[in-house]
C-alpha cells in the first residue's frame, strides 16, 4: 500500500524555513514552501518557524493571511517553533503581542536572555538548539508535556497542535523525533 | 546547511550561525537612536544595527568612526525585543569585548568604520558573540571564515544608495562558487592558494556548492527593488542602511522594503510595496568617490 504524503507547508514569510526540508522529506512528508492564501490551502499541516515573531506577525497581517491561517490552524495540525510557539499561544509577555491562542500557554519571549545564553541541549536524546528562545511560563490543563529542560516544559503537545521552544531543524541527523512525530500526525489527519 | 557552521560533535549547526539562519528572509536596519530602532521594530525589520551615525553621515563627517558610545547601544538593546547588533572597526578586538560585555546580539567588525588595524582582522574564535564580517569576492569571504565569522554580507558601497557595488560582490562570490564546483580535487590546493584562502573551507565550497555560512547583502541598499534584486541574487536577508532613515519618509520605506523582501519574487508584491514612498535617499555616483575613499576597499 502506498501511503499518500502530507505535505508540510512551512510558513515562510521570514525564518529558518529550509532547513526543515530533509527532516521532513526523510520522515516522509513533503516540504513545501507557504507564503500566499493560495498556498496555505493546498497544505496538510503548517509549521510556523523560528525567526523573529514580530515581523512574521506584521507581515501576516500586511498581506493579509490572519483569516485563512487561523481557519485553517482549527482543522489541520500545526507546529510552532519558537517564534511560532510565541504566535500560537493564548497569552504573551515581554513585551505583550498579538497571537492566534491555539493552546492555553504562557510564553515569555527572550526569557533565557540575549544571544550569548543561547546554548544547545539533549531534548530526548537528541542534541537541538535553543536560540534567543522563549520560555513557556504556564499550561493550561490537557496540554501534554512530552519534554522538559531545566524546569520548564519545551516540548509540548495538544491536540492537533504541538509546540516546541527550541529548534531541532538545526540538527543535521534525520529525521529529528519532533519532525517524526509531526509528520505521523499529519499522515494520520489526512 | 553546511558542516563549517556545526559545532565539534558534527552534525549540529554552530549556535552563533543558528541565530543567522532565524534571520533569514528579513531585513536589518541601521538606527541611531532608540525612537528609529522602534520604528524599524514596527515595519518588520529581523533586527537593527546601532550605530552613532548612518554611514552616509559618517562619509560627509570625516575623521575617525569608531564604536557607537555603550549608553547608546543599550539604550536600543532595553527599546526593541528584536536582535540588537553594534558595529567595531576592523581589527579592534577591545572595541569588540566591550560590546560582548554589552551583550549585543551580533558585532560587525566593519569596513563602514575607519580600520584600527590594517593587517590583521579580529580573530572571532575567541568571542561567544557571533561576527558577521563583509567580503568583495570568495578568498575573502573564506579568510573571514576561518577567522570565526559566523555569518557573511557582501561589502557594496555602504552610505552611497548605489546598489552597484553590492550586486558586482554578490555576483562575483557566485561566479567564484560556480567555478570551484568545476574543479576537480587535484586542482583545489592552486584553487586554495589563488583565492588566499584556507583549503578546507575550499573543499568544503567545492562539496556544498554554497558558501559554508549565510550570505546577506549590504552597501547600497535604497529601495524595495533594490532588495529584491539583492534577494534574487542570491542574498538570504538584506542590511539596509542609509537607505531608510535618509528617505523622505523612513518607516514607509521600512515598511516596504520589509514586503519587497518577503516576497521578492513576486514582482507585483514589489510593485505594490514601491508605490507612494516619496523620495528616496540622494544617492551618489560610485565614480565620484575617489578610491582612496572607498569603505569596500578597507580590510583585505
Amino acid at each position: 500500500m502506498v501511503l499518500k504524503k502530507p505535505i508540510i507547508g512551512v510558513l515562510a514569510l521570514q525564518g529558518a524555513v529550509e532547513p526543515h526540508r530533509p527532516h521532513l522529506e526523510a520522515a516522509g512528508g513533503e516540504f513545501r514552501i507557504v507564503k500566499t492564501a493560495e498556498q496555505i490551502r493546498e497544505a496538510d499541516a503548517y509549521i510556523l518557524p523560528g525567526g523573529e515573531s514580530t515581523t512574521m506577525l506584521k507581515l501576516i497581517e500586511t498581506f493579509g493571511l490572519w483569516d485563512v491561517l487561523a481557519q485553517n490552524f482549527k482543522e489541520k495540525p500545526v507546529w510552532g517553533i519558537c517564534a511560532g510557539a510565541i504566535l500560537i499561544a493564548e497569552t504573551v509577555k515581554n513585551p505583550e503581542q498579538k497571537s492566534f491562542k491555539l493552546l492555553p500557554l504562557t510564553v515569555e519571549r527572550n526569557a533565557y536572555g540575549r544571544q550569548l545564553d543561547s546554548h544547545h541541549a539533549n531534548i530526548k536524546g537528541y542534541e537541538v538548539s535553543f536560540i534567543r528562545a522563549p520560555i513557556i511560563k504556564d499550561a493550561g490543563p490537557g496540554v501534554e508535556v512530552l519534554a522538559e529542560h531545566q524546569g520548564t516544559p519545551v516540548w509540548l503537545q495538544s491536540g492537533k497542535v504541538m509546540v516546541t521552544t527550541f529548534h531541532p531543524e538545526l540538527t543535521m541527523t534525520y529525521p529529528s523525533p519532533m519532525h517524526a512525530a509531526f509528520v505521523d500526525q499529519a499522515r494520520q489527519s489526512l | 546547511m553546511s558542516k563549517i557552521s556545526q559545532n565539534n560533535a558534527g552534525n549540529i549547526v554552530n549556535i552563533k550561525t543558528g541565530l543567522a539562519e532565524m534571520l533569514k528572509g528579513g531585513v536589518i536596519m541601521d538606527v541611531v537612536t532608540p525612537d528609529q530602532a522602534k520604528v524599524a521594530e514596527d515595519a518588520g525589520a529581523v533586527a537593527v544595527m546601532a550605530l552613532e551615525r548612518v554611514p552616509s553621515d559618517i562619509r560627509k563627517a570625516g575623521g575617525v568612526a569608531r564604536m557607537s558610545p555603550p549608553e547608546l547601544v543599550q539604550a536600543i538593546m532595553e527599546t526593541v525585543s528584536i536582535p540588537v547588533m553594534a558595529k567595531c572597526r576592523i581589527g579592534h578586538f577591545a572595541e569588540a569585548q566591550v560590546l560582548e560585555a554589552i551583550g549585543v546580539d551580533y558585532i560587525d567588525e566593519s569596513e563602514v568604520l575607519t580600520p584600527a588595524d590594517e593587517d590583521y582582522h579580529i580573530n572571532k574564535h575567541d568571542f561567544k558573540v557571533p561576527f558577521v564580517c563583509g567580503a568583495k569576492n570568495l578568498g575573502e569571504a573564506l579568510r573571514r571564515i576561518g577567522e570565526g565569522a559566523a555569518l557573511m554580507r557582501t561589502k557594496g558601497e555602504p552610505g552611497t544608495g548605489n546598489i552597484v557595488e553590492a550586486v558586482r560582490h554578490l555576483r562575483q562570490i557566485n561566479q567564484d562558487i560556480k567555478r570551484i564546483t568545476r574543479l576537480d580535487d587535484q586542482e583545489l590546493m592552486t584553487e586554495a592558494k589563488n583565492l588566499g584562502a584556507p583549503f578546507e573551507l575550499v573543499k568544503l565550497v567545492k562539496e556544498q556548492g554554497r558558501l559554508p555560512v549565510p550570505n546577506f547583502a549590504a552597501g547600497g541598499i535604497a529601495t524595495p527593488a533594490d532588495a529584491a534584486l539583492c534577494m534574487q541574487l542570491g542574498a538570504e536577508t538584506v542590511f539596509v542602511g542609509s537607505g531608510i532613515f535618509k528617505s523622505e519618509s523612513p518607516a514607509k520605506f521600512a515598511q516596504a522594503i520589509v514586503k519587497a523582501t518577503a516576497h521578492y519574487n513576486d514582482p507585483k508584491i514589489v510593485l505594490e510595496a514601491s508605490k507612494g514612498l516619496g523620495e528616496a535617499m540622494r544617492g551618489t555616483d560610485i565614480s565620484e568617490i575617489e578610491e582612496t575613499m572607498r569603505m569596500a576597499n578597507r580590510g583585505w
